[in-house]
């Protein structure tokens, strides 16, 4: 396959139809919406399913009446509107139905702007609705790894049966960079507990009320189980000049790219600065961060927030005796690499 | 010797239900299984039960269902509709459900014309949490949340949602039926029959409203709740065909 030069947001749809996603459903919100109308125009010519639907409420029920049938279905959303998708996000994690949902992020809270931001960490890898339930989070930082992990999302939701987000921001759609496509998945994984009418066999239900505070808590537990073999099984992160570094920059997405940039200048300065970027932002790659702070215990964390990714570190260090500093750009500010290098020769100084 | 009441095949057996005594819901749901079986849609049927009394309803209806957030039941028998087109899908909710909270969805799916089914039953309550007003609850009626009775200057009218959806092109058969009397549950079977064939003609959206006693919460006894129902909620809900636009459908679609 070639070589395309393609927008993120036109990216992810073209990946997600090659993943074998046959429905998608979702309402326009900037800064996403090219991912929908690719879609509208690609979905229904490879005679899937596209549909604008009234609310982000009624698309993320479209796409659990569409998972309940074992079909690979995705919906996309910005802020906004990913907070009125998280009833729907309950259901599907309580339902264990697999969907990917996009959140490419913007400016909050409340309408906020449409700048990119990285305001929705908590809301995505807390569980964001109501109930007892995580949501693994993919957390792309080029177009290319947006094709890829589209592609990843919609295996990994198959295999364990949950909800997927991909988390980007509005700097993750709209820019445009070289990538090349995976080729299209041709065989899926069989579903036997889709709703395809009973057919000749036993009739089946997917309850979401559970009145027995047992079955309740078994329930939960198995969703635990199943996040804890993720941790150990899916767990992803990038380390960028770690080899030699005596200081690790932690960022994830837009503000990991900037970092690179950061460091690449903090490094002709002769400054052994490195980066750690989480790509599982849940499960949180915990690991990788103890056994680098058996070498390095400064670390200076980076998001587009007002400090929300620090906690997972401040929680994955706690044992460790390391210094944890952070530097965050809310509300839809995109730092430069130079503005960056500058924090981090501040922090290194003072090492 | 020919047996006439056979139990419905897609009907549960041996099942204690937690409808309590004279209430609407156990009537419906033993309709819904006869006409699959009648009509030969049990095997591929879909059900979304919504938030509210028929939030159980799986286990008394033996075919594929699924439970619904409040109010999101036509979203949901969409998306499994439209990712599906063979299945037979019903979307069975109550008035709080399809009226309130749901009312998005319900104008929306109605007004896209869904080729889905959906069953309403309207007992002018909420039923589930206890006997709060609901949209549908009739002028002066008293309720949990309406304990003077309903007062139009800060609780509104009586919505007639079922109305509005079947002025809309996509609404191929609409009609608003009662389950208070033998009569009654005739003419209820008839309206479900009609609404699936509209569904298995691939005809688009059909609504069935069903009139029906919540005898608990009208704190009533069950003869008394389907007096209720003839006598009150029909002067308000006059039951009767709303629209039958199945003939222009099939000139439509050729
Ligand atoms: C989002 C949400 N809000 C509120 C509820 C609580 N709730 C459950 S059922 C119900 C109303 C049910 O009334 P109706 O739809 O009329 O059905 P009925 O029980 O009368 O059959 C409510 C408010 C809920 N489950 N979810
Ligand atoms: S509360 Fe009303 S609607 Fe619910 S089961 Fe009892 S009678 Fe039926």
């Amino acid at each position: 396959m070639d070589k395309v030069f393609i927008s993120g947001n036109h990216c992810i749809a073209e990946a997600a139809i090659r993943a074998g996603c046959r429905c998608y459903f979702g309402y326009p919100i900037t800064p996403q919406n090219e991912l929908g109308e690719y879609m509208a125009e690609n979905m229904r010519k490879s005679g899937g399913v596209f549909l604008q639907s009234e609310s982000e409420t009624a698309a993320i029920n479209m796409v659990i009446g569409a998972a309940s049938t074992g079909a690979r279905v995705m919906t996309s959303s910005s802020s906004p509107g990913v907070s009125l998708k998280q009833e729907g996000l309950s259901f599907l994690a309580g339902f264990e139905f697999p969907a990917v949902i996009v959140n490419m992020m913007r400016g909050g809270p409340g309408l906020g702007n449409i700048a990119p931001a990285q305001g929705d960490y908590f809301q995505s890898t807390r569980g964001g609705g109501h109930g007892d339930y995580r949501t693994p989070v993919l957390a792309p930082a080029s177009v290319q790894e947006l094709a890829d992990l589209t592609v990843k999302a919609f295996d990994l939701a198959d295999k364990y049966r949950t909800p997927i987000l991909l988390l980007g921001d509005g700097m993750m759609g709209q820019m445009k960079e070289p990538v090349v496509f995976p080729e299209p998945v041709s065989d899926f994984p069989e579903k036997p507990w889709a709703l395809r009418g009973r057919g000749d066999g036993p009739s089946r239900y997917q309850a979401s009320l559970i009145l027995d505070g047992l079955a309740m808590e078994r329930h939960n537990w198995k969703l635990v189980r199943k996040y804890k073999e993720m941790a150990e099984q899916e767990t992803r992160f990038e380390l960028y000049m770690m080899d030699d570094a005596d200081f690790a920059v932690v960022a994830y997405g837009t503000t990991a790219r900037i970092a690179k940039g950061a460091i690449k200048r903090a490094r002709k300065d002769g400054l052994k600065v490195g980066l750690i970027r989480p790509i599982t932002l849940y499960p949180f790659p915990d690991k990788i961060l103890q056994k680098v702070a058996q070498q390095i215990k400064n670390f200076l964390v980076f998001e587009m927030s007002t400090g929300q990714m620090v906690e997972d570190v401040r929680l994955a260090l706690a044992n460790e005796r390391a210094v944890i500093d952070f530097h965050g750009r809310p509300g839809g500010i995109i730092p430069t690499p130079i503005e960056f290098s500058r924090v981090i020769h501040r922090y290194y100084r003072r090492m | 010797m020919e047996l006439i009441n056979k139990w419905p095949e897609y009907h549960k057996k041996d099942v204690v239900s937690h409808y309590c005594p004279g209430c609407g819901h156990g009537i419906v749901h033993r309709i819904v299984a006869e006409l699959l079986e009648e009509m030969d849609l049990g095997k591929k049927a879909y059900l979304v039960c919504p938030a509210g009394c028929a939030v159980l309803a799986y286990l008394y209806l033996d075919f594929d269902i699924i439970e619904s957030a409040h109010g999101r039941g036509t979203a949901i028998a969409t998306g499994a509709k439209r990712a599906n087109p063979d299945l037979f899908v019903i979307s069975y909710q109550g008035d709080g459900d399809l009226s309130a909270i749901g009312t998005a969805e319900t104008i929306h799916s109605a007004n896209r014309g869904e080729n889905i089914c959906v069953i309403f039953i309207n007992n002018a309550v909420y039923g589930m949490t206890g006997g709060q007003m609901a949209p549908t609850s009739l002028l002066g009626q008293s309720t949990m949340t309406s304990p003077m009775g309903r007062n139009p200057e800060v609780d509104g009218y009586p919505l007639h949602i079922t109305d509005v959806v079947a002025q809309f092109p996509g609404v191929a058969y609409a009609e608003r039926v009662t389950v208070s009397s033998p009569a009654g549950v005739k003419k209820t079977k008839k309206a479900i029959r009609n609404a699936f064939l509209t569904q298995q003609e691939g005809l688009g959206y059909s609504i069935v409203e069903v009139l029906s006693p919540c005898p608990t919460n009208w704190k009533m006894d069950p003869v008394t709740a389907c007096k209720w129902v003839d006598n009150e909620m029909t002067k308000e809900y006059k039951p009767g065909l709303l629209t039958d636009k199945r003939e222009e459908k099939r000139k439509e679609k050729g």
